[in-house]
């Protein structure tokens, strides 16, 4: 078994700005990540835009860098699925194609053992069923952009951005760049709504710069507030999408496309933190000021902790790293609290309008494993009942995507998170402390 | 991404894909679905992230993979997950 002084879950912003402050205050750290390599969602490596540069690169590059100095280890491709003791943690590399992986092609799990533990899990989208929602072609605006960087051609295609939150326009600019044509942004928020946190980013200047970056890269493409998707549309045969019915609230209107990117705003990952017994508040790891959980020895850095972005993810990281050293962090304080209440800013000025909640129909699918219709769901009482009765979250993505749409379409509230926390093989529930692990290290 | 193509056998058919290219997008780009949902409804991945699971295919034989995290290779054989 690998033992070592601070293991980072997560290698995105936060992760790898924790490992990065450990690492360099003289810990033995390990990052771990379930894609194969660093950089999370924001920082993802892929291919690159046919015109234009992402932004922030040089911050990515410079970031990454201080990482591969800073002599921590990594173990990419594995994810975890069990936190079976104090101090322990299960991973798996269900492909077993790994760079750690003894056999190729075999699932390979292993067992890690940490005295301090920092979460950096980050965020998914959340998704709102609404007719049409399961059709080929419709995709989370950053499910659809990681597809982009994986090689998904959108030269040429139409595409309707909707939802809500800032990575709207963030993507939209992207596929932009990837030689999409984006046909409108519809932001689900009000003016009335966004007004208060635009006028609070004049203490962000960099926020702004970037929004009317994003903003002049969409060139002609109108950005609709206050306005979302009631039905993605296909043709008869029921296979190909045609467009997408939009709305204001007074005015419905079709607008023809080729895929629809439709996702509002993030929802923690906190289900790693939930097994290990953190306390979680409002759907969010409490943390106190040195993003220490209510779990002695385990931290938690970025979105599980609230929704902040980029740099709130860097500066907690860099925190948890800091404090899991025993290194003073007051230096960065004040930035903290800075992007804690950007934070709170955020989460108002992308509330979900409530016509959200009654977009799905009778036969509307709401879990997309389990085929579990809005209908069959309507009549249970909450989360048990429904699972009793209609496999609804019981399928392999075990509720991560219905739960948020559940949670604002009834108000039910995710249950218990019990391991494994992802589908593995058999021979990955037996905990054998006779396989040897032997991990390559960086140093 | 690295350069260059690589062959994959695709629901039966070979399809050339740039390397470093993920499953899923080769499905996308072929226009196959990744799954067939439990009543019958074709699936591409949604997330894009390997959380939502929608884009789980049968590769080299092994089923529910998901095509999201699983980056193409030379004479890989790709299946809708039926």
């Amino acid at each position: 078994m690998s033992h070592y002084e601070v293991i980072v879950v997560g290698a995105g912003p936060a992760g790898i700005a924790a490992a990065t402050a450990a690492a360099r205050s003289g810990s033995r750290v390990l990052l771990l990540d379930e894609n194969p390599a660093p950089g999370g969602q924001i920082w993802r490596v892929g291919r690159s835009m046919l015109k234009g540069q992402s932004e922030g690169e040089a911050a990515k590059n410079h970031a990454l860098k201080r990482l591969r100095d800073s002599g921590a280890s990594f173990l990419f491709g594995y994810s975890v699925y069990d936190a079976p003791a104090a101090g322990e943690l299960r991973a798996i590399c269900e492909s077993g194609e790994a760079a750690d992986c003894p056999v190729w092609g075999e699932p390979h799990a292993v067992s890690l053992r940490y005295e301090k533990l920092i979460l950096a899990t980050g965020a998914r989208e959340r998704f709102l069923p609404f007719p049409g929602w399961t059709l080929p072609g419709v995709f989370g605006p950053g499910g659809l952009q990681a597809l982009v960087k994986g090689g998904f051609d959108v030269k040429g295609k139409r595409i309707v951005v909707a939802g809500s939150g800032p990575l709207l326009l963030a993507v939209a600019a992207h596929l932009r760049g990837y030689g999409a044509e984006v046909v409108c942004v519809a932001e689900q928020a009000p003016l009335a709504q966004m007004l208060p946190f635009a006028i609070s980013l004049w203490s962000h200047p960099a926020k702004i710069l970037q929004g009317i970056q994003y903003r002049a890269a969409l060139g002609s493409a109108p950005f609709h507030l206050g306005c979302w998707p009631v039905a993605a549309l296909a043709d008869i045969a029921g296979g190909k999408l045609t467009g997408v019915q939009l709305t204001d609230g007074r005015r419905t209107w079709t607008e023809d496309c080729d895929l629809v990117a439709c996702g509002y705003h993030l929802v923690p990952n906190t289900e790693l933190a939930s097994l290990l017994g953190c306390a979680i508040e409002h759907g969010l790891v409490k943390v106190d000021e040195e993003q220490r959980t209510s779990v002695a020895h385990v931290y938690c850095a970025g979105e599980p902790t609230g929704i902040g972005g980029l740099d709130a993810a860097l500066v907690q990281g860099e925190i948890a790293g800091l404090a899991s050293a025993g290194k003073p962090t007051r230096s960065l304080q004040g930035r903290r609290v800075a992007e804690r209440k950007f934070a709170r800013r955020l989460e108002a000025a992308f509330r979900i309008r409530p016509e959200l909640r009654s977009l799905a129909q009778p036969d509307t699918l709401v879990c997309r494993c389990e085929d579990v219709t809005y209908a069959a769901l309507e009549k249970r009482s909450g989360w048990t009942d429904a699972k009793l009765q209609t496999r609804c979250g019981m399928g392999p993505c075990q509720g991560r995507i219905c739960s948020a749409a559940l949670e604002t379409l009834f108000g039910w509230k995710q249950i218990s998170v019990r391991p494994p926390l992802m589908p593995v093989p058999v021979s990955a529930l037996v905990y054998s402390e006779s396989q040897p692990v032997n991990l390559k290290e960086n140093q | 991404m690295p350069d260059g193509t690589v062959m994959i056998f695709l629901n039966g058919g070979s399809v050339a894909v740039a390397a470093g290219s993920t499953v899923a997008a080769a499905m996308l780009n072929a226009g196959q679905p990744c799954r067939i949902s439990v009543t019958g409804e074709a699936r591409t991945a949604l997330c894009g992230m390997g959380i939502c699971f929608e884009c789980r295919a049968l590769i080299d034989g092994r089923a529910h993979r998901r095509s999201c995290q699983v980056v193409v290779r030379d004479g890989m054989i790709v299946e809708t997950q039926r």
